[in-house]
């Protein structure tokens, strides 16, 4: 769905782009991929529009979209929440583009559960545990007698292979009762009205709906996320096919300008300058 | 009558047509229906090279891993790796929302449609029927939301409560009815009027109270169910269902009315009621028609993919135990919908070309259900019409 309206409202922009026809209309730019970073880039699109006159589209179809889009030149800027896959790279070569990721800021996975759950931490075993099918029930840890309710991201989620892969393992399958939800904003709807549901969200779209959990006693903030010691964050990224120049570039270094790492702040991600 | 014709063809010469209008006339016949032919055959070319397409890009899955992991295995991680591309759980899922979503959309819409054609006067049914196809036109997209944000979390917090509503609801009318049509049908044997009366009225007592306690019981067994999430098969039955009525009811009133006043009055005048009227006469008679509506309402909610998608949990597994409509599934539609993104040509092409597969299936089945109730509708107006 976001994907479609993402589309859509890109279509939407470029028509009324065309409409417009100002003289000093320049090559616009077009970003898609990860619903993670899509809040980061849509406010740095607003800003780069405002200061520059230069118009940013941005889609949020999922970081695996983000790629193939950036492969088949269909966007100047891929944003996503995991690095570029070797399948992926190679299909950029093969095509003659050499891929550079630029860190635009840091995130943790915060892990969530309703408010009404009593669970105040988990360790990154139990969690795998949870994600693998062994443990059902929240009194196996240390919470009342209810069935967990594992919720997971569709498979073009960034941020879903990040949580693979820190948590339960490349190599292991999701149990395959779990839920899956198609954006950040999805499972955590799902989980404020689910009381043993139990998933995983960018930090920045935790709100007083949903509680935040300690992971092997640290709890996600940016303090912990940045120097390292909450052991689920990843770095967030934007992807260009080669060194990026002029517009593109800019917008790229807008995370070191000023008003760039306050909109990071603003939005809940960690600044990396 | 000859010297009429006679007399027409003195007067007016404008009806003797020149052989070159003539010819020009038959041109334009033939091309008239050529357009037509042309019309009808684009859309039948239409559906030939979807079919084609899909079918193009399922082959290669098929070629790449076989038939009997997609047919057999119920784990379904694509993105794994190695990944593993188990439909059966899918399948399963999209053959259980369907099937709940008939047995809660065929009652209801023949009901309301005898409703409308048979019991309604004329002047309620003008304003009826427009509002329940109404119901057509809500977008698929509010319905799924409809499901998600409202119907999923009631469910999850009033669970056990509503579903004892929903079986006093539709239990009580009917077991009403059962005990009133088998104590009169048990009392009928005893031919000495006052006798049969307290028959009939004695065990009428017995069937209510066994009745009342059938609901009582089985009322407070349900309320004691705990749902423990609201995106289930059940929630997404009961929406397909509402978005089938509309199709059914429509289709299938139709059909009631085509069977005609003449059939009904005839059947008044040998003396049956309007119970027997309506369930041996214009039933049977207007069948082919409610097939065909409720074919169509049940195309409509396989097919159906953004309600399934937000609502469904999109759970591949099979549920424990396998009728549990409380659990979570994952339908055929919201997979092509929910792994088309990652979907690639460039990496991993079992997995691009899975979803075809499983486009083609769903077109297979539908396929088969229009020609198998096509079949049964020249049947039946074949028996109808005495051949």
């Amino acid at each position: 769905m976001t994907r479609q309206f993402g589309r859509a409202l890109a279509a939407g922009a470029i028509l009324l782009i065309a409409m417009s026809g100002r003289a000093e209309a320049k090559s616009d730019i077009v970003i898609d991929g990860s619903t993670t970073v899509g809040p980061l880039a849509k406010s740095f699109a607003a800003w780069f529009t405002k200061t520059r006159g230069v118009p940013v589209t941005v889609s949020e179809s999922g970081s695996g979209n983000g790629a193939k889009s950036l492969i088949n030149g269909t966007c100047d800027i891929a944003t996503m929440s995991r690095s570029m896959k070797p399948e992926e790279l190679a299909a950029a070569r093969s095509k003659g583009l050499a891929p550079v990721p630029h860190v635009i800021a840091l995130d943790g996975l915060a892990m969530i559960v309703n408010p009404a759950n009593p669970v105040k931490s988990l360790t990154k075993r139990q969690i795998a545990d949870i994600y693998k099918g062994a443990v059902t029930n929240w009194r196996q840890v240390g919470g009342p007698d209810a069935r967990i309710l594992p919720v997971q991201r569709e498979s073009n989620s960034g941020t879903q292979e990040t949580f693979k892969e820190l948590v339960v393992g490349k190599k292991v399958h999701v149990v395959a009762s779990a839920e899956t939800q198609a954006s950040n904003g999805a499972v955590k709807n799902r989980i404020s009205l689910t009381k043993g549901a139990i998933g995983f969200v960018g930090l920045g779209f935790v709100d007083p709906s949903v509680k935040k959990i300690a992971v092997d006693g640290v709890v996600a903030d940016p303090v912990s996320v940045r120097d390292g010691r909450y052991p689920l964050s990843r770095p967030l990224l934007m992807v260009t096919a080669g060194e990026p120049s002029g517009l593109v570039r800019d917008f790229i270094e807008l995370p070191k300008t000023l008003e760039g790492m306050k909109m990071v702040k603003e939005l809940g991600f960690i600044g990396k300058y | 009558m000859n010297g009429e014709a006679q007399a027409t063809e003195g007067r007016s010469p404008a009806f003797v047509v020149s052989p070159l209008r003539r010819s020009l006339q038959k041109a334009t016949k033939t091309a008239g229906h050529s357009l037509l032919f042309l019309v009808a055959a684009f859309v039948a070319v239409i559906v030939l090279f979807i079919f084609f397409f899909v079918a193009r890009d399922a082959v290669p899955f098929f070629q790449i891993k076989g038939f009997s992991e997609f047919f057999t295995d119920t784990r379904w991680y694509p993105a794994d790796d190695p990944p593993v591309f188990g439909a059966l759980a899918i399948i399963y899922g999209s053959l259980m929302v369907t099937a709940g979503s008939a047995v809660i959309a065929i009652p209801m819409g023949i009901s309301a449609a005898i409703c409308l054609s048979d019991v309604l006067p004329f002047s309620v049914r003008q304003y009826v029927k427009p509002v329940i196809e109404m119901l057509a036109a809500v977008p698929s997209v509010a319905f799924g939301f409809f499901a998600l944000v409202i119907f999923a979390p009631m469910l999850q917090n009033y669970g056990g409560t509503l579903l004892m509503w929903a079986w006093w609801l539709i239990a009580s009318p009917l077991l009403l009815l059962a005990s009133l049509v088998l104590s009169e049908i048990a009392a009928a044997r005893f031919p000495d009027e006052k006798r049969r009366k307290l028959m009939q009225r004695s065990l009428l007592a017995l069937f209510g109270t066994a009745s009342l306690g059938l609901l009582f019981v089985i009322g407070r067994n349900l309320q004691a169910i705990e749902i423990v999430t609201g995106t289930n098969a059940l929630n997404v039955s009961i929406i397909l269902g509402f978005m089938a009525l509309p199709t059914i009811v429509s289709v299938a009133e139709d059909a009631l009315q085509a069977v005609g006043r003449d059939m009904r009055e005839g059947s008044y005048a040998l003396g049956a009621t309007r119970a027997e009227t309506i369930v041996k006469i214009i039933l049977p008679a207007a069948s082919s028609g409610i097939l065909a509506g409720v074919i169509l309402g049940i195309m409509r909610a396989l097919g159906e993919t953004m309600v399934v998608w937000m609502a469904s949990g999109n759970s591949s597994h099979i549920p424990d135990p396998w009728f549990n409509y409380l659990d979570s599934i994952r339908t055929l539609t919201a997979t092509i919908a929910g792994d088309m993104g990652e979907a690639d040509q460039v990496t991993g092409s079992a997995r691009f070309h899975v979803l075809f597969a499983m486009g083609l299936l769903l077109l297979v089945i539908s396929f088969i259900s229009n020609f198998i109730s096509e079949r049964i509708v020249v049947r039946q107006r074949k028996v109808l019409s005495g051949q």
